[in-house]
């Protein structure tokens, strides 16, 4: 394709939009709602995911040994656990280790009663996970070791953390789902419009010999700077109400904010940026080239 | 007038969906820089006949060739590449209304994506030829019937087509333009254009003394070199 014919055919484009107004700026608008939403839901989405790995990353298993387990055996145990994808980090706990972080948290000077370490039996490691929901899994075999005496882990922690993560999910590509929906249908119907408009056209168009790509590109070309115009609306909103939603939840919600660790404005817009616009486009492309191979036989 | 055949129309017939068919066995043979009227009662398929040389439509039995195109077998993507061969003009001429003279037979050049460079060159050239050089900034809505319909002819013949199919050129126009008109389409063949008129201007079809087939409900009733417009029976 010849540059001059490039812009001939981006200059036709635009020129759809504007004979148009009306449907190109619904159009327009259904988009922007659609990726404001997005946007939203990919912002809670991504703080909680980065809250739901902070907390991940403090829930442990912990495991006693037998009395019988020699310190080799232990140190086995440990290499093989360290081993598995599913564990982050593993920490061992010496029976005096245990005995001291227990005397230093809780008893205090009281402890100067006590000779002997009464936890001897306690030495345990610490394991921490990559992914909380591969906790069950984890545990079924701890226990199936043969020195491992007890087990203890907490499922309630591990069990919610992955279905209110597993919920944003869903909930987000669901509604986002719904509202693409709705915008490749208000786009189809907008080229559609812009196809009748211009049928003399395109008619005397064929008669002199245009291709059908070049009698259809214009149509793509509106399509795609629709959805791509009705993506940088809602990047510019969701960037502007970010930083003062944040600053209003720590602000108003001290103890709320004290949990929660919110990522940067730069680091959500780094990823939400390009997803964005190429959404936007695709829509765009999706909805026009449907809607100019139907009506536009040429 | 050379002796190579332009366009060949054997044993053609078409017929519609529902209905009588809209031409039934036609045999036609014009040979390259011919002048031809077609002419013929509403229905008698001059229109049909039109669309098929356009490969609007395929016959439905039949053979059709034009310029070594066979239009029965000529796959879908190749049909602009044929269409670039044929210039044609309508009775209501068909510009695009909010563009100027210029732009409008600009727009036949872009159409099949010739350069910036040579659209300036040519469009003015033609403009000239058709009478409208002191006119390009018109807007069609500024301008007399027939020099609307110089326009279409301008925009038709800026591509440089081998064959001009012109559909009813003077049907709209007073008898004052259809005469200037029809003097332009006579130069043009003159230059070497094969130019085929469809119309059901007696006057001129008598006057100028071309070849002239006659059309009724779909066959050829008679075709004679310098002929007239048959009577009506």
């Amino acid at each position: 394709m010849r540059i001059s014919t490039l812009f001939y055919t981006i200059r036709q484009g635009i020129r759809n939009i504007a004979r148009n107004k009306l449907f190109s700026l619904a159009s327009i608008a259904t988009i922007g709602a659609c990726l404001f939403l997005f946007g939203i839901f990919y912002a809670v989405l991504f703080n909680f995911q980065n809250i739901v790995r902070t907390a991940q990353e403090g829930v442990s298993v912990t495991i006693f040994f037998e009395k019988y387990t020699t310190d080799a055996r232990m140190q086995e145990i440990g290499d093989q656990i360290s081993k598995m994808d599913e564990v982050s980090k593993i920490v061992f706990v010496s029976a005096d280790e245990a005995w001291e972080g227990f005397r230093d948290e809780y008893l205090g000077e009281y402890a100067d009663g006590y000779t002997d370490n009464p936890l001897i039996d306690s030495a345990n490691y610490q394991i921490y996970l990559s992914d909380v929901s591969m906790q069950p899994a984890l545990v079924t075999y701890l226990e199936s070791i043969e020195e491992v005496r007890k087990v203890n882990r907490s499922e309630m922690a591990a069990a919610t953390l992955s279905g209110v993560n597993a919920l944003i999910a869903y909930a987000t590509a669901g509604i986002i789902g719904i509202l693409f929906a709705v915008s490749i249908f208000l786009i189809s119907n907008t080229v559609a419009i812009g196809i009748s408009v211009r049928k003399e056209e395109i008619n005397i168009m064929k008669y002199i010999g245009a291709t059908d790509f070049f009698v259809r590109s214009p149509f793509v070309i509106e399509g795609i700077l629709i959805g791509v115009v009705g993506s940088a609306i809602p990047l510019v909103l969701v960037y502007m109400l970010y930083n003062r939603v944040i600053e209003y939840i720590v602000g108003n919600f001290a103890t709320l904010s004290q949990l929660l660790a919110f990522l940067p404005v730069e680091e959500l817009f780094r990823t939400l940026v390009p997803v964005s616009i190429a959404m936007g486009a695709g829509i765009g492309f999706l909805g026009s080239i449907t809607t100019v191979r139907k009506h536009l036989r040429v | 007038m050379g002796n190579e055949e332009i366009i060949t129309l054997e044993n053609v017939s078409k017929a519609y969906a529902t209905g009588a068919p809209a031409l039934n066995g036609v045999n036609l043979h014009i040979k390259r820089g011919e002048f031809v009227f077609v002419v013929g009662d509403s229905g008698s398929g001059k229109s049909t006949l039109i669309k098929l040389l356009l490969r609007e439509l395929i016959p439905t039995s039949g053979h059709i060739n034009v310029m070594g195109y066979d239009l029965g077998r000529l796959r879908h993507r190749k049909i602009p590449k044929f269409r670039r061969n044929i210039g044609i003009v309508f009775q209501d001429f068909r510009l695009l209304k909010e563009l100027t003279v210029y732009d409008n037979v600009a727009f036949a050049q872009r159409v099949i994506q010739v350069s910036n460079k040579d659209i300036k060159r040519n469009v003015p050239s033609i403009l000239a030829t058709v009478g409208l050089a002191g006119k390009y900034k018109a807007k069609p809505r500024q301008l007399s019937g027939g020099e609307q319909q110089r326009v279409a002819l301008a925009r038709a013949l800026v591509n440089r087509p081998g064959i001009l199919l012109a559909d009813e050129p003077t049907g709209n126009l007073d008898p004052k333009n259809s005469w200037e008109i029809m003097k332009l389409l006579e130069q043009i063949n003159e230059n070497g254009t094969t130019v085929i008129i469809v119309t059901h201007n007696r006057e001129i079809v008598n006057a100028m003394q071309k070849r002239v087939v006659t059309m009724k409900r779909g066959v050829i009733v008679s075709d004679e070199e310098k002929g007239g417009y048959a009577d009506e029976d």
